[in-house]
């Protein structure tokens, strides 16, 4: 009990919202709280693809996962075999292997669903790359506000050294492997990788100036990767089936299986696993129902996670990958998508994530510190009729200079909704300050 | 009486799992916060005393952490995500309707202790919106009947 000590009635609704068809890879066998077990796990083939790269060199499986081409699916899109090669064959220091499922980037459920439903995927996944990274220890740091993920994931890991899958000598291969799992407290910040690494040191979650990178100066000073759950889940399919099988799942520059967040104003809202690559139309319209309202039309979406920017209702016949929503001046992103009908203020909306990353902030960049409030401030201003139109223009202004020049990413983080708000719906800003009010009241 | 035994082997426990001792101050204030229900003075020296920094170093470290309450709280913490997906289905009529049944604002506690409700930023719950948190459970797809059933169950 982490927070109150009154005891609570059990609640497992999520369930219902997750969507995986038969040709699903990662979300195929999901059915918690059966699918929680290594029992479960080892009937659907778990663990083979452990015991098939325990027959290969570490460097072998490396290979196989950049052939793959399997990109990060934190967000980043950075290319998972890439960056494990950057960790020192040989070191006086053990190697270090973190999954970072501190799942925080608003719109994003994915990896909660992995931990709740397919833990031993992620455990298979991580001792693979943990061996081809010949790293000895390993860690899974997951959000502080999921306990109950983090009791199945301790289960499973429990599981696993009883099986002999984690420890010494793993199923006889002579490899090592110690896992554990820490939990965060409360700070979207923890989510970037070097500010997940101070946090698991036991300090302040401020992010670490680059370089060194995590390679050479990682956790504890060892040489460190971070990876996030669903890019470590895919491992154990990759080396099952190949690397030329999950490179012909969806387009070639970035491919795989792909867990989609939907969220917002559709029928039918949840978790769904396609193929890298889906229609976003085809998405919205097809597999989630279309519109919560059938009189309400599609007016936006942000595409992936709420720090990418906003897309029109006009540029959703678009494929959900990494390159082709970069192309329409957006990102991939967490695939969280957080859709939006013609009855919501941008303005309003965009106040609400605002006041997220104000809230969220480290407070270590003056830039970000400073910079992320007054947008809040400016927004509210705008939003309540208060504004000139000189405020639009200092709105912009304030993004501009928040981004690129902080320690991590969250600043660009901050700036881009509202540079992408503003380039699509600059004229409802305008509006909120000509009429001096809200047209609509909007009460987000 | 904290630390109690008990406490003091899964602190054991826990510290035999990282290289360092500061590494153990996360999941050692998780410890003692289940135990007190907040991080007193005193759990804040013994997490010091045990991670071998010192009490302001925890307390600076402590706060920064939204989960870490340094105040008594409720038997219940309610914990209403009010980001943008929440909020798109409805996340303020939820706390609206539980401030009007319980008589408190979003960060207060009812006078009887039993009650402390929170407006957060986003719980990974998403497309289950509008959710809350209780203690330690989440609580998705919620309705204001659903909500009165649940809040009405507790005792």
């Amino acid at each position: 009990m982490q927070n109150g000590n009154g005891k609570v009635p059990a609640s497992i609704p999520y369930m219902r919202s997750v969507y995986a068809g038969d040709e699903a890879v990662l979300l195929k066998h999901y059915n918690p709280p059966e699918s929680l077990t290594l029992k479960h796990y080892q009937q659907h083939g778990g663990y083979r693809a452990l015991k098939k790269a325990f027959s290969m060199e570490q460097d072998a499986v490396i290979e196989e996962v950049k052939a793959a081409n399997l990109r990060g699916r934190g967000g980043a899109g950075f290319p998972a075999g890439l960056k494990w090669s950057f960790m020192p064959k040989e070191s006086d220091k053990p190697s270090v292997l973190v999954c970072n499922a501190d799942e925080s980037e608003p719109g994003t459920f994915k990896d909660r669903a992995l931990m709740n439903g397919v833990p031993h995927m992620l455990l298979e996944g991580m001792i693979i790359a943990a061996y081809a990274m010949r790293a000895s220890l390993s860690y899974i740091y997951i959000r502080g506000e999921m306990v109950h993920e983090a009791q199945c994931l301790e289960n499973a890991i429990a599981e696993a050294y009883a099986a002999n899958l984690l420890g010494k000598n793993i199923l006889g291969s002579g490899y090592d492997l110690e896992m554990a799992v820490h939990r965060g407290a409360g700070a979207y910040i923890c989510g970037e990788e070097t500010g997940l690494l101070e946090s698991l040191e036991g300090k302040r979650g401020w992010p670490r100036t680059k370089p060194p990178f995590p390679a050479q100066y990682g956790a504890f000073g060892y040489p460190t990767t971070v990876n996030n759950v669903e890019t470590l889940a895919c491992v154990p399919h990759i080396i099952n089936n190949g690397a030329a099988w999950f490179k012909s799942l969806g387009p070639e520059q970035s491919p795989g299986p792909k867990l989609y967040c939907v969220s917002g104003h559709v029928k039918k809202p949840g978790l769904y696993e396609f193929p890298m690559g889906i229609n976003m139309k085809t998405l919205i319209y097809d597999h989630c129902g279309g519109m919560l309202h059938d009189d309400r039309k599609l007016k936006a979406v942000i595409p992936g996670g709420s720090s990418v920017p906003v897309i029109t209702a006009d540029e959703v016949d678009v494929a959900m990958d990494f390159n082709s929503l970069s192309a329409v001046g957006s990102m991939l992103g967490s695939a969280g998508m957080i859709v939006m009908d013609e009855s919501v203020c941008m303005v309003d909306a965009l106040l609400n994530l605002e006041k997220f990353y104000a809230h969220e902030s480290c407070g270590q960049c003056t830039p970000c510190r400073e910079g992320t409030p007054w947008l809040r401030k400016i927004l509210t201003r705008i939003e309540h009729g208060q504004a000139t139109m000189d405020d639009i223009d200092l709105l912009q202004d304030v993004a501009d200079k928040i981004e690129k020049r902080t320690i991590c990413p969250l600043g660009d983080a901050a700036a881009w909704p509202v540079q992408g708000m503003l380039k699509k719906f600059r004229h409802e800003f305008e509006e909120h300050v000509k009429l001096g009010r809200c047209p609509i009241n909007s009460r987000l | 009486m904290f630390p109690n035994e008990h406490i003091e082997a899964q602190a054991q426990q826990i510290m035999a799992k990282y290289p360092t001792k500061l590494a153990a101050t996360l999941p050692l204030a998780h410890l003692a916060q289940t135990e007190l229900g907040y991080l007193t003075p005193e759990a804040m020296e013994w997490i010091a005393e045990k991670t071998e920094q010192h009490p302001s170093h925890v307390k600076n470290t402590v706060s920064f952490y939204t989960m870490f309450y340094r105040q008594p709280v409720g038997k219940y913490v309610i914990q209403v995500c009010h980001t943008l997906s929440c909020a798109l289905r409805g996340a303020r009529d939820v706390t609206e309707h539980i401030e009007q049944k319980l008589g408190i604002k979003a960060g207060e506690t009812t006078q009887d202790g039993k009650f402390t409700l929170m407006k957060v930023e986003c719980l990974a719950a998403c497309g289950t919106a509008p959710m809350f948190q209780i203690n330690d459970t989440y609580y998705e797809n919620l309705t204001l009947d659903e909500v009165d059933r649940i809040l009405d169950s507790l005792e």
